[in-house]
């Protein structure tokens, strides 16, 4: 993609000086550099931007890693992280002229510490092996992101990966207590404790969704939380997304915190339930999931208080699953609702905003004004509980010019959410993706503090170079494409 | 909804710390001085934001409050509290004139905080003056944001060294229906042992509090799910709860007394209690234990170390050594930080540690 080169971020570096220091370090299987072999890591979770590494390096031991990191350092060369690749902002997009460090062969649980509900693992770990391996304890770990079979633990922590059950159990930052890091220096560091706090700067929060860009995660200590003695979901239908909307804040006002709180349009509906057949009310323009957990008794006395909110807000139809099995199925719908999109569309493209729940209408409004200008359709699946959206446009790749227009109008719903009061990206990353949008969330002295705050850990910016925050020439160049009320943003800045 | 809000006087202080900068003239940030005592002591020309007050956007079903940095905590929990809602971390005050900006750089949190999170685990956004006189928003209203590197949580704990705080967005929760207290009379080992038992069980457990005579346990939660749970635990129920808690959180409590050292341990909740020579008293259901005696820093420190943890020496001691020293790749990783955010060094210079 043209639009993403990485004319700002040139290294010049050696092949062969690279590769054979790296030979001294790492055994024969744990070097890839013959194009054949790189292509497997062209791409994160987002297809659409690819670019093969000059080198990929996967180690096995915290010492290679840190081998890695000071060749690196030395021979200035950038090192992008990648886990298990399944992100969705290009956050793992290689660099051309970059090591591509996998993590992948740190695969262990190190340890679950039962009396102090905690786990410790390496960062290739699957997010939903750690609550497999603590379930014997009747303990787990509470983020669950839709990839949860398949996304790593090392990139949850650099993503801040959050999930379906974000309102009441939190995020990943909520919900990690101790990292191992190693510096571009090759050093190993310790943040955060087996305690709750640790002393000085909060680095634990700092280091918990900065894309890679600080250091790279060797080793994760979770909490674990004790698994609820039973969940409950229900599923309500509403003939009007509004009236979903409502009903959310309802139960919200009458003081209670869902597990997990969704919303599905009709267009996510109708193609979940082709997908899985979950029984959805395929006629309803909204359907709302709403799971509580907790011991036996508090779940019972909240479920019948969330029908009747559910039921006095409007709803058409309010069904509580009748089992575990039930359960299951209503959530599988759910959970299924990217590939399920992916069935009726060549191609989906996923936007991840986040607004104030209050502007819900404001902003659905907006993306239906902007689908029919831009002619794509859009599918809206909503953490409705949190307020995060996920939009998904439905396009063509093949259609020449397409992607470039779904792009385009991707950004958009991003500047809307910005303009209610929101965020550009809840839970996926700025990556490589929203790089631009970045420009339109925050302001040149903000920038100017995260390039400053970058430097303190990465001042050659050797980590994971040209993502998460943009360059003020970036800017330039993209605000000079998106002029707002006349106004020209970081007007400091030659135009090019 | 705003309540309260008085002039906004960001533009004076911000115009304060240029100056400073300018002169390189250390600040001393002040809110309502009611934790003046906690950590190391900074002398420079004293910032005053308890004039910058007022709770400016209240949202009940948003779960969001935002909140101007001079704001007294008791207001903010007031407006809460008419709404059926609170601040999670259950915020000690330590003096009335405690305020929203101070319990952010502080981060410290009461006896919920191991179910309900501690400060830093509420604030989603935060507007600040950094060290260069620049004003800067990070974070925002919304529970679920990644864009940027979290500078707004960093705040937390920072103890008024990486900026001035103006405003804070914290994420509130509303009140459980019903709170039970049961105590029984038991060992410190025991009462250690059974509240990490408890906290295991998905029951809907609030407070874990050990006060050399008896182990206090606090649910909330619905009307049912308490009952159940004081059927489970057995025990007797406590008249007069809220005042206990409250006692605790402010330090009222009888075991505060007494002018030996207050130390605040931070470990791996299950810890053995430690043998040190004076008395303990174990909150946050076994994370947090409050050590008032003479025992040497070093033997503490250690001691809290070997625990998965760190000690910080809270009242009465060495200020000078108040936290647990740093490795020093990390204190390197500090000091660039501090270095990134107040390039002079002017805001609270030596407040958290000397280098800092």
């Amino acid at each position: 993609m043209s639009s993403h080169s990485h004319h700002e971020t040139e290294f010049h570096t050696h092949r062969d000086t690279l590769v054979n220091a790296l030979r001294k370090v790492l055994a024969d299987d744990a070097l890839l550099y013959q194009s054949e072999d790189l292509s497997p890591y062209e791409c994160d979770g987002l297809s659409a931007y690819r670019q093969l590494p000059m080198v990929v390096a996967i180690p096995t031991t915290i010492a290679q890693v840190q081998d890695v990191m000071r060749i690196c350092n030395q021979l200035n060369v950038p090192v992008v992280a990648r886990g298990a690749g399944t992100g969705l902002s290009g956050g793992a997009l290689p660099h051309a002229q970059g090591v591509l460090l996998s993590l992948a062969r740190f695969k262990s649980i190190l340890n679950i510490d039962t009396d102090n509900r905690s786990a410790t693992v390496q960062p290739g770990v699957r997010n939903l092996a750690i609550s497999e391996a603590a379930a014997k304890y009747r303990l787990y770990y509470a983020p669950d992101p839709s990839s949860q079979i398949a996304c790593s633990i090392g990139g949850n922590v650099a993503e801040n990966s959050g999930g379906v059950h974000c309102l009441k159990y939190g995020l990943t930052v909520h919900n990690i207590l101790q990292l191992k890091v190693v510096t571009i220096e090759g050093e190993l560091i310790t943040i955060g404790s087996n305690a709750l706090d640790a002393p000085g700067y909060d680095l634990l929060a700092l280091m918990t969704g900065s894309e890679g860009m600080l250091g790279v995660i060797v080793e994760v200590t979770v909490k674990l939380l004790p698994t609820p003695e039973r969940a409950q979901v229900l599923l309500a239908a509403f003939d009007d997304v509004v009236k979903a909307g409502s009903a959310v804040g309802n139960i919200i006002s009458a003081g209670i915190i869902p597990a997990g709180l969704e919303m599905m349009d009709k267009l996510s509906i109708q193609a979940a339930e082709d997908f899985v057949h979950a029984g959805y009310p395929t006629d309803a323009a909204a359907i709302l999931l709403c799971e509580v957990d907790g011991t036996n008794e508090e779940v019972s006395d909240h479920i019948s208080a969330v029908r009747e909110i559910l039921q006095s807000s409007g709803a058409t139809e309010v069904r509580t699953a009748k089992d575990d099995a039930e359960r299951a199925t209503f959530w599988k719908g759910r959970k299924a609702a990217f590939p399920a999109i992916g069935r009726i569309s060549p191609d989906y493209y996923c936007m991840d905003g986040t607004i104030p729940r209050k502007h819900l209408p404001t902003v659905l409004k907006g993306i239906e004004d902007l689908s029919s200008e831009y002619g794509l359709a859009v599918a809206n699946v909503f953490h409705a509980g949190d307020g995060n959206l996920h939009p998904l446009i439905l396009y063509n790749a093949n259609v020449e010019g397409e992607l470039e227009r779904t792009e385009e109008f991707g950004g958009k719903i991003l500047e809307l959410c910005v303009e209610v009061g929101g965020t550009i990206t809840g839970e996926h990353g700025v990556g490589m993706e929203k790089i631009n949008q970045m420009c339109v969330q925050f302001e040149t002295a903000e920038l100017e503090q995260f390039h400053a705050v970058k430097h303190a850990f990465d001042a050659k910016g050797l980590l994971n170079p040209g993502k998460a925050v943009p360059t003020l020439h970036r800017c330039a160049e993209f605000g000079a494409m998106h002029v707002h009320h006349g106004e020209l943003p970081f007007p400091e800045l030659e135009r090019f | 909804m705003g309540l309260n809000i008085n002039e906004d006087i960001s533009q004076s202080l911000q115009e304060r710390v240029s100056a400073a900068m300018n002169s390189k003239t250390a600040l001393k940030i002040v809110g309502g001085n009611s934790k003046a005592f906690y950590g190391r002591e900074t002398d420079g020309e004293i910032l005053n934001v308890s004039g910058h007050s007022g709770i400016l956007n209240y949202e009940p079903t948003e779960l969001v409050a935002t909140v101007r940095a001079g704001t007294k905590l008791s207001e903010l929990q007031q407006a809460l509290s008419a709404q059926g809602q609170m601040l999670p971390f259950e915020p000690p005050h330590l003096g009335e004139s405690a305020t929203v900006g101070g319990t952010v750089a502080t981060n410290l949190s009461g006896p919920r905080r191991p179910f309900g999170g501690a400060v830093r685990d509420h604030v989603l956004g935060v507007k600040i003056i950094n060290g260069k006189g620049e004003i800067l928003h990070f974070g925002g209203e919304v529970m679920k944001n990644v864009a940027g590197y979290d500078l707004s949580r960093l705040m937390a704990g920072a103890m008024g060294t990486l900026g001035v705080l103006l405003e804070v967005s914290f994420k509130v929760n509303p009140v459980a229906e019903n709170e039970l207290t049961l105590y029984r009379n038991c060992s410190i080992d025991t009462a250690i042992t059974t509240m990490n038992e408890w906290a295991s069980r998905p029951y809907p457990i609030s407070g874990g509090v050990f006060d050399g005579e008896n182990l206090y346990i606090r649910f909330s939660g619905s009307e049912n799910a308490v009952e159940a749970a004081r059927k489970k635990f057995g025990g007797d129920e406590l008249e007069d709860a809220n005042n206990f808690w409250l006692r605790i959180k402010e330090q009222q409590h009888a075991f505060f007394g007494g002018d030996a050292p207050l130390w605040r341990l931070s470990l791996a909740p299950a810890s053995p209690h430690i043998l040190l020579p004076g008395k303990t008293l174990v909150d946050w259901a076994g994370a947090q234990r409050w050590y008032k005696g003479e025992a040497n820093a070093d033997d503490i420190r250690q001691a809290a170390q070997k625990s998965g943890g760190h000690a910080v020496m809270f009242r009465g001691g060495d200020r000078d050594q108040a936290f647990q020293p740093l490795d020093p790749v990390v204190m390197r990783l500090h000091k660039n930080l501090k270095q990134a955010m107040d390039p002079n060094g002017i805001l609270n210079p030596g407040r958290l540690y000397a280098q800092l």
